[in-house]
């Protein structure tokens, strides 16, 4: 008998320390990076860091605007491809498609979201970027294909599986009964999906966009490896640019050799970061009140 | 009257054009990649690639294959395997509303979802600059320790998911027979949630094996097996990372086999996950 309450009070001082752990870790991994990066914060004007695109690690000057500039462009451009293509897919699915045909599709869309990235990084160089490159030539526009537009084209594949998989649970999540009366109002099925599936679960359907473009700002090697990594303010798809993520990954090697470079890199880390966790939390805010009756279960 | 019921028919139409066009991208786009990697790569894939260590000049193209690298991909992941299932199966039972209650669980769930969309690239950063700090060379452990950051939160959550299906009347009867809380969680949920938790664990496997980005900075790169937990270790992403950058046509047709051999090991993990979860989804007693 004691032995069971010994192993029950043991289980659970593990139970909890684990617990306490996460939470620790977490807290340490902001600390460390906030840390690192204040040297280049107190040294160098704020807005300097954020506005100015001269980028020279040796003299000093670590202007991060071509990089900042560069993921939000590759990240919007590549949700532009992605939101109308993951939404009519989810629709699709949610709506139209038979039983069968979703037991075939999603599992289909689960093998794309297990591709690792440089897998995509790949298939971007031997596809994406001599199509872009032939495109780019159709246009008037002499360019490698190493640009922000292939970067962009395989991100929005990358995001396809987050988006279309939430979407489509949201759009499932619709009571039954909302879309029966409006049929039964003499809605055409278009019309139920517009007017009241699709209205009803429009919040879900922002929380999956942003899940995506969370995950897209944050991705590394398949975009460091189509982008061009070009420290310029890209002008025109065509150009290629170079993004936050690339930045760390390509600079690693010579963070400890200048002055400051390291509390630089930090910081960019530290922004990614921060814009990760920020639309995460609001699409965790999002989405757990919309699909509550998942979270409600237990209780 | 007539007119507006056909003009909803065609908006209806169109529509539905654009979502079988959406749906066939989304298709296309995997098979592309797929077959793309399959042709590539299997055209130059040969036994040497799989058990051969490279040789002098093999990224001139000469003799050798990648085996130091799928070895050691099997060792990092394996590595965080172990060291992820020490803090996701305390955590994922602690979530449970036994034992915390249900708004610091809550509160848990949402920063393991925040850890579960942090870049790899900032798990590696972090890595990398705590490691320097303690002087720690990259190698297997530094490696395996960053990796492991990366899929705890994965792989908690996952299990988290299976573990809270189990109905809370299975527990109700475990207790009322005067069961512990341990003992009801080890012999009654870790058994009903167990393919659940597979999956969970195969997740953050695949998730794993195929992130470069965390140990790009951390593992290293060597030519060889590593021998000690201290020595450096090279892995299938990086492999195909340095191979495809080099100049040299046959080097780059080796990343293309590696790239293969990669995909053949995350679509593999990606189907047993599959029939575990719809064998798991069959005998849930919810």
């Amino acid at each position: 008998m004691k032995a069971r309450k010994k192993a029950d009070s043991i289980a659970t001082f593990f139970f909890y320390s684990s617990a306490i752990f996460i939470g620790i870790l977490a807290l340490i991994i902001l600390a460390v990076l906030v840390v690192k990066s204040l040297p280049i914060l107190s040294n160098n004007n704020f807005f300097e860091l954020l506005f100015s695109s001269s980028w020279r690690p040796s003299r000093g000057e670590f202007g991060f605007l071509p990089f900042i500039v560069g993921t939000i462009e590759v990240t919007l451009i590549a949700m532009a491809i992605a939101i109308p293509i993951c939404l009519l897919s989810s629709i699709y699915l949610s709506e139209y498609a038979t039983k069968r045909m979703r037991s075939i599709f999603m599992p289909v869309i689960d093998l794309l979201a297990g591709i690792p990235s440089v897998v995509f990084g790949l298939f971007g160089i031997l596809v994406i970027v001599p199509f872009v490159s032939f495109l780019g030539k159709m246009f008037g526009s002499s360019t490698t294909g190493y640009s922000l537009l292939s970067g962009s084209i395989i991100l929005a594949i990358m995001v396809f599986p987050i988006i279309i998989s939430v979407a489509t649970a949201v759009l499932r999540s619709v009571p039954h009964e909302l879309r029966e009366s409006s049929l039964a109002l003499g809605a055409t099925r278009w019309q139920t999906v517009k007017k009241v599936v699709v209205r009803s679960s429009i919040g879900g359907l922002i929380a999956a966009v942003v899940l995506g473009f969370s995950r897209a700002i944050g991705e590394t090697m398949a975009v460091l490896m189509v982008i061009g990594n070009v420290a310029i303010i890209p002008k025109s798809l065509f150009d290629p640019a170079y993004t936050l993520t690339s930045l760390i990954a390509n600079n690693y090697g010579e963070m400890m050799s200048i002055p400051m470079y390291d509390s630089a890199l930090l910081l960019a880390a530290l922004m990614l970061l921060l814009i990760v966790a920020f639309f995460n939390i609001i699409s965790h805010i999002i989405l757990s009140k919309l699909i509550k009756h998942n979270y409600t279960n237990e209780a | 009257m007539k007119r507006k019921i056909k003009r909803s028919e065609i908006e209806e139409k169109i529509f539905k054009i654009l979502m079988i066009v959406s749906l066939a991208i989304v298709l296309l786009s995997l098979i592309g990649i797929i077959s793309v990697i399959v042709i590539k790569g299997f055209s130059a894939l040969s036994w040497s690639m799989i058990f051969e260590t490279p040789k002098g000049g093999y990224y001139l193209g000469k003799e050798g294959g990648i085996a130091n690298a799928i070895v050691g991909s099997l060792y990092l992941a394996f590595g965080a395997l172990i060291l992820s299932l020490i803090v996701s199966i305390p955590l994922a039972f602690a979530l449970q509303k036994d034992y915390l209650n249900k708004k610091i669980a809550n509160l848990i769930r949402v920063l393991l979802d925040v850890l579960c969309g942090v870049p790899s690239i900032v798990y590696g950063a972090f890595a990398f600059i705590v490691m320097m700090h303690f002087m720690i060379r990259a190698s297997l452990l530094g490696g395996i320790v960053t990796l492991a950051l990366f899929m705890t939160p994965i792989m908690t959550r996952a299990m988290d998911e299976s573990i809270r299906l189990v109905p809370a009347e299975l527990k109700e009867a475990s207790y009322s027979m005067g069961a512990t809380r341990f003992e009801t969680s080890f012999k009654i949920v870790l058994r009903q949630s167990l393919p659940g938790i597979a999956t969970a664990v195969l997740i953050a496997f695949g998730r794993g094996i195929g992130d470069a980005a965390s140990i790009l900075f951390t593992a290293g790169y060597t030519d060889s097996i590593p021998t000690s937990l201290f020595s450096p270790v090279a892995s299938l992403p990086l492999a195909i990372f340095f191979q495809i950058a080099t100049p040299i046509a046959e080097v780059q047709r080796r990343a293309y086999a590696s790239a293969f051999i990669l995909l053949a090991i995350v679509l593999i993990v990606s189907i047993i996950t599959r029939y575990l979860s719809s064998r798991f989804s069959r005998y849930n007693l919810s």
